[in-house]
């Protein structure tokens, strides 16, 4: 055990870590700047656990009319050994839809080492031999020929974060299918007259993303080419108000960017935990005064947004009371980007300002305040 | 966001309550407006659950969909939603008045007034739109026939909604945005879209404070959310369970009869008190003067009611599910000259709003210290009247020389920078040259020239008509937007998908 890695488990306390997944990763590209957060996560603390022990419980319930949903329209799409799900695809990518295809059930019970091992062989198999003879997978297609199509269900992808691996289970994974692999996306949120909610469309692009990532890997880890995984996701979503399944294409080159570099940041932990006190300690079974008093020391970066991703963010947003970033990015920027709102009332009231640099900003208040008070009627 | 209105969110989280943004009201208010409160089933794409909805505070009526999922239950809630509004939209259809266009030379008739509808939050706009695109091409025969208010519903959702995207419409009205339109809470607008918090901001209850209220608002428990979406707490806790005694109670009418009355209950306490802080918030705008263009807005408002009414009147079809190329462009020349139109109205208006104008330079207020009314500049072929005048001003001026200004006083009069120039204590002087609106001969009309002593704001936002765009016709559409359309009038066709019972999972 390195160092760092000693470090986080202390911080973590006496629990092992909490395991990442898509979501808890595509959720990471969100506030980049926020070292509490990259610290936390790093460590894998159950921010959930500790948000809860310090009086600012999360507020991240999920529906079970909406996982049923879910797992229903799932189902549905999967159904017949993929036979709905592979035309949809191959006519999204433009190709011939193959006679038949192979299906892969990579999903079980055995752990998840053995999962990732067999995953791993038969999607490198996929590559280039006969497609996979399912000698585990009792529901693998025999009729798969070398060039027929194949389609992995569940299979499980690793992916080092913060040092350590993290599994990932995508819905689907197609391979040879207009030569290259793709990652097969099934949300259950409609696509209505060709447009679907953007929020609920970014956040599959960057999930998506972290999979097609974790299949670049292992395919590089094998010594073939990544590039053989498409950047284009195939995203599967009920079309209008029915349960019909329609196949969308998205580009996610850009949400590969942005997990790629917040990953090669947590992978320097070591440097974000030199500016970290060497005692700083987040673990969920402390006495609650004393978490705060911890988590005070390690400097957060709140932001509005954080609200919709962060399980911590109402209590970094009670330790902001009076910034001006609680109140938004754009307000703190039309306030000449002045931290602190008693500052910013009172360079309006007329005060100088301290730092030169602000002169343009506090003359910009004092003018605001005046022409306030003018069109209000009231005293300046 | 401007320096102002953020300058006034600040001064709300130093004084414990939002801070006014504007002096008068920018929305039409109805007597009776139609407050609907929507509720929706997670996860589906446009499933009711409940609704609330009435023109009084008194008079909410309670529509409830026991089984969100099945197909015909939702047409039957729609059935229910339209038998209260399609009344209502019908009763502002009493009197009319004849409107001359076009110089004169045409006569139309105008409704004399128009039906409102309030929704909570922009997310109950989306949903009386996906509501609207779900019921409007539905066939009243074939297979899945649908009762005849129900398709005839959805287009008028789909007008409401349509008619909200236009800045300035009051049509369709988000009573979080009206509110935020007019006060500066000290939270940021991601967390103004919650009405109970924003409310809480705006008026506290008791001796608490705007954040103490907004805080307590968050809690689900304690104020459940302004819907569409539900709590996902009283969805696994109350709701699912209420809903599988409905649905175990299949053929037992008495049983079947306590499950309903069960669901029914549990969704009023979740719809009552966004139904109150609606009348609220509708108290709360009430108490507003009206701007001065408030009213020549609500005419364009009722105009497009009237034209919506006839259309459908004279069996004229659905509203396409996308518009073609010229149509899109249309719209957004539209709404892009509504939205320009209804900046420099709310300015004219409000001097708070204008304030914003005067902070970036583009208005200033001064007082007249000098006035030439009687100057005639004899430069050209014939003398006309050019009075000038010359303001003091403590406001940052930005406008050039030669800048065409204009007075919300005097609209009608335009003004030419001739002079800036700064003076000590951070003052400007301005002269202005004046013409228009002084009478026809070489000598102003008493009163038409500002006297020294006025103290009047210029500004380079005009009220003046600027014409529209011309557009191709469809069968002109440049290939650029992918040509002409196909004969075939794919858009315009009712939908054709003939999908089974929704009722699974």
């Amino acid at each position: 055990m390195t160092s760092s890695e000693q470090r986080l488990a202390t911080i973590r306390g006496d629990t092992p870590p909490r395991r990442h997944n898509a979501r808890t990763i595509a959720a990471l590209t969100g506030n980049p700047g926020c070292t509490r957060r990259a610290v936390l996560d790093g460590a894998g603390v159950d921010k959930p656990l500790l948000a809860e022990r310090i009086g600012f419980p999360a507020r991240f319930g999920q529906s079970r009319f909406a996982i049923t949903r879910g797992n229903v329209f799932e189902a549905q799409v999967k159904a017949d050994g993929g036979a709905e799900l592979l035309r949809l695809v191959a006519e999204r990518l433009g190709v011939p839809v193959p006679a038949a295809a192979s299906w892969t059930d990579l999903g079980g019970r055995d752990d998840v080492t053995g999962r990732e091992e067999r995953s791993a062989a038969l999607l490198t198999a996929a590559l280039t031999g006969p497609a996979p003879t399912g000698t585990e997978t009792p529901q693998a297609d025999p009729a798969g020929g070398t060039d027929a199509a194949a389609l992995f269900d569940h299979p499980l992808l690793g992916l080092d974060v913060a040092g350590r691996r993290v599994y990932l289970e995508p819905d689907l994974v197609a391979a040879r299918l207009g030569g290259r692999f793709h990652v097969v996306e099934v949300k259950s949120f409609a696509v209505i007259d060709g447009q679907a909610d953007p929020a609920k469309l970014a956040a599959a692009a960057v999930q998506s993303a972290v999979y097609v990532l974790a299949l670049r890997e292992l395919l590089a880890a094998g010594g073939h080419d990544p590039r053989l995984v498409s950047h284009e996701v195939v995203l599967v979503c009920p079309a209008d108000f029915t349960n019909r399944p329609v196949a969308h294409l998205i580009d996610v080159r850009k949400q590969l960017l942005v997990v790629r570099r917040q990953l090669d940041r947590m992978d320097q932990l070591d440097v974000l935990l030199t500016g970290v006190p060497a005692d700083f300690t987040a673990d969920p079974a402390d006495d609650a005064t004393a978490l705060v008093d911890s988590l005070a020391r390690v400097r957060a970066n709140y932001a509005p947004d954080c609200l919709a991703s962060c399980e911590l963010a109402y209590f970094c947003r009670h330790e902001a009371g009076g910034q001006t970033g609680t109140l938004g990015r754009p307000v703190r920027e039309a306030l000449g980007g002045i931290d602190d709102i008693d500052e910013v009332l009172a360079l309006a009231g007329g005060d100088h300002p301290a730092d030169p640099e602000r002169a343009e900003a506090a003359a910009l208040l004092r003018t605001a305040a005046r022409l306030r008070a003018d069109a209000l009627g009231t005293p300046a | 966001m401007s320096t102002l209105r953020a300058l006034a969110a600040a001064q709300a989280v130093a004084a414990g309550v939002a801070q006014p943004v504007a002096t008068v009201r920018h929305l039409h208010l109805a007597t009776r407006p139609l407050v609907l409160v929507p509720l929706a089933l997670a996860g589906e794409a446009n499933a009711p659950l409940a609704a609330m909805v009435g023109s009084a505070p008194g008079q909410g009526r309670l529509l409830v969909v026991p089984q969100p999922r099945n197909r015909d239950q939702r047409f039957a809630f729609a059935a229910e939603l339209a038998a209260v509004a399609l009344p209502y939209f019908d009763g502002y259809r009493a009197g009319t008045e004849t409107i001359t266009v076009d110089r004169g030379r045409e006569v139309r008739q105008r409704y004399l007034d128009a039906p409102q509808v309030l929704v909570p939050n922009p997310a109950g706009v989306t949903f009386l739109r996906l509501l609207g695109r779900a019921t409007r091409f539905r066939r009243v025969d074939g297979d899945y026939p649908v009762p005849p208010q129900v398709p005839l519903l959805g287009r008028w959702l789909t007008f409401l909604t349509e008619r909200a995207e236009r800045p300035g419409s009051s049509m369709l009205v988000a009573m979080t945005q009206a509110l935020t339109l007019h006060w500066a809470t000290g939270q940021s607008a991601v967390e103004d879209l919650h009405l109970p918090a924003l409310l809480g901001w705006i008026a506290p209850p008791g001796r608490m404070s705007g954040a103490e209220a907004a805080a307590l608002a968050e809690d689900p428990a304690v104020c459940p959310p302004a819907g569409p979406a539900t709590d996902p707490e009283f969805d696994n806790r109350l709701l699912a369970p209420a809903i599988e005694a409905y649905a175990a109670a299949g053929d037992d009418e008495a049983a079947r009869a306590e499950a309903y009355a069960e669901l029914e209950r549990l969704l009023r306490d979740q719809l009552t008190p966004t139904w109150e802080l609606m009348w609220r918030g509708v108290g709360l705008l009430r108490a507003l003067p009206p701007g001065a263009r408030v009213a020549g807005r609500w005419e364009g408002d009722r105009d497009a009611f009237t034209a919506h009414a006839e259309h459908v009147d004279g069996g004229g079809a659905p509203q396409p599910r996308r518009d073609g190329a010229v149509a899109a462009a249309a719209r957004l020349h539209r709404l892009e000259r509504a939205a320009a139109s209804y900046a420099v109205q709310r300015a004219y208006d409000d001097p708070l709003v204008m304030a914003e104008h005067r902070l970036t330079g583009e208005a200033f207020v001064g007082e007249v210290v000098l006035a030439d009314p009687a100057r005639v500049d004899d430069s050209g072929k014939r003398p006309v009247l050019r009075p000038r005048i010359q303001l003091v001003t403590t406001d940052p001026v930005l406008v050039p020389v030669g800048a065409a200004l204009s007075s919300p006083a005097r609209s009608g009069q335009k003004a030419r920078v001739v002079f800036v120039t700064p003076v000590a204590d951070g003052k400007t002087e301005v002269v202005l040259e004046l013409s228009g609106g002084m009478g026809r001969g070489l000598t102003a009309t008493p009163g038409s020239v500002p006297e020294v002593g006025e103290r009047l704001c210029y500004t380079t936002l005009s009220e003046a008509y600027v014409p529209g765009g011309t557009f191709p016709t469809v069968e002109e559409t440049p290939w650029t937007h992918g040509g002409p359309p196909t004969p075939v009038s794919a858009v315009d066709m009712p939908d054709p998908d003939p999908a089974p019972d929704e009722e699974w999972a």
